[in-house]
């Protein structure tokens, strides 16, 4: 399910992040769930990968216990060959692979919330800090205008949004950090579904949706 | 059994791990298998230790790794990755799986799988650049390897290298990216 139409990609900080395994699970997806979109991204982070290979080959050896190689091999009598499970979306399904498996199907198995004014979300379960959610903006609709106090990173799924940084079709991602505030509009044609992310509560501008914060756990 | 070397096999010894993983999913080859756990395991062990592993933990999860390069031989593609880097992914997993007890979300397969009879070819451009880019990390001046060392091995966020280093995130920032850039650079 690529794009060849993406013009918003990752940072190489994130593809770094996602290639050494640091970064938060929530954000993981969304690398994930861009690069299953991108192909561009997918060889970037080929190169992250082998730039890892090539420090691991660079390491000095490690001692190894006396019958390190005896026990692995006991090991692998254990447990015979593992069956090979395609990770591929199913044909026309609008979610990729990796937010499939935490959504437990495709877009009708999304268990939606309303938010106000139309929106709606689905927190996702990811552990750590950091929080992902599937955003549902119908067509025209806007997202209350707001900030953050870390990073999010915003994957359009279908439809598309604009805010005053551009606009964003599917497979883009918005890298947003502390300096951005923003109103995300999503496009009249269509309805917008996004995968959002966000390490830090989000800090909205005006009263209401702020008193509402709380009960929305945005 | 000594396995057949082809002269690109003598000239990139990287070739000669990948041709032991496709001998291992061909054969079930456990002479293959000693030879590739000889060369790696001490350097997973290595790479899972300077994560924040101690010794036992690091040793056992080590097995795990290379049990599961037996495993998973199948999936290996020498287009598409080096033994090296192959080898790395699969020791990274299991380190947030084990270390940080988080899932791992994985971009989606693409639509086709390693194919049957890898092309020479494109195995050992492959080869060829991993080659080239191994070198370029090992010549990296001692600041710039330290710090791309510290975000993939260390666990460790840039701003909290930042409080370990002493440094201000944006120099850290500042100076991951001419590393990298240094090492695009290496490889055109």
């Amino acid at each position: 399910m690529t794009h060849d139409t993406i013009k918003h990609h990752l940072t190489d900080a994130l593809l770094m992040a996602y290639s050494a395994g640091t970064l938060p699970e929530a954000f993981s997806l969304a690398v994930a769930a861009h690069i299953s979109m991108c192909d561009e991204c997918r060889a970037r982070l080929g190169a992250f990968d082998t730039v890892g290979g090539a420090l691991m080959a660079n390491c000095d050896a490690a001692e190894m216990s006396a019958d390190s190689l005896g026990a692995t091999l006991a090991k692998i009598d254990l447990a015979e060959a593992q069956p090979v499970e395609r990770n591929v979306t199913a044909d026309g399904g609008v979610l990729p692979a990796p937010v499939r498996a935490y959504v437990g199907g495709d877009l009708d198995a999304v268990r939606w919330r309303p938010v106000g004014m139309g929106v709606k979300q689905a927190i996702l379960p990811t552990k750590g800090e950091a929080t992902a959610r599937l955003l549902y903006i119908p067509a025209g609709a806007a997202v209350p205008d707001h900030g953050h106090r870390g990073t999010e990173l915003t994957l359009v799924l279908r439809g598309a949004f604009e805010d005053k940084v551009d606009h964003f079709g599917p497979g883009d991602i918005e890298v947003a950090n502390e300096d951005l505030d923003h109103t995300p509009i999503a496009d009249i044609g269509e309805d917008c579904i996004c995968l959002a992310a966000t390490d830090a509560p989000l800090r909205f501008n005006s009263w209401l949706p702020r008193i509402a914060q709380p009960f929305l756990r945005i | 059994m000594e396995p057949v070397k082809v002269k690109e096999e003598k000239e990139h010894p990287g070739l000669e791990w990948s041709a032991c993983i496709l001998r291992i999913r061909e054969t079930r080859d456990r002479a293959a298998f000693a030879a590739l756990f000889r060369h790696f395991a001490p350097r997973v062990k290595a790479f899972l230790m300077r994560s924040g592993a101690d010794a036992a933990m690091a040793e056992e999860c080590t097995q795990e790794v290379m049990a599961a390069v037996w495993q998973k031989a199948h999936l290996f593609d020498p287009s598409r990755a080096s033994a090296a880097t192959w080898i790395f992914t699969i020791a990274r997993n299991r380190k947030i799986d084990a270390l940080r007890k988080m899932k791992r979300p994985e971009p989606e397969d693409l639509p086709w799988g390693p194919e049957e009879e890898p092309d020479q070819e494109d195995s050992l451009a492959l080869q060829q650049e991993s080659e080239k880019l191994e070198q370029a990390v090992a010549a990296l001046p001692a600041k710039q390897r330290d710090l791309i060392e510290k975000a993939y091995f260390g666990d460790l966020s840039h701003r909290e290298i930042a409080e370990e280093t002493g440094l201000p995130l944006g120099t850290i920032k500042s100076r991951i990216r001419l590393a990298l850039d240094r090492l695009r650079h290496a490889m055109k």
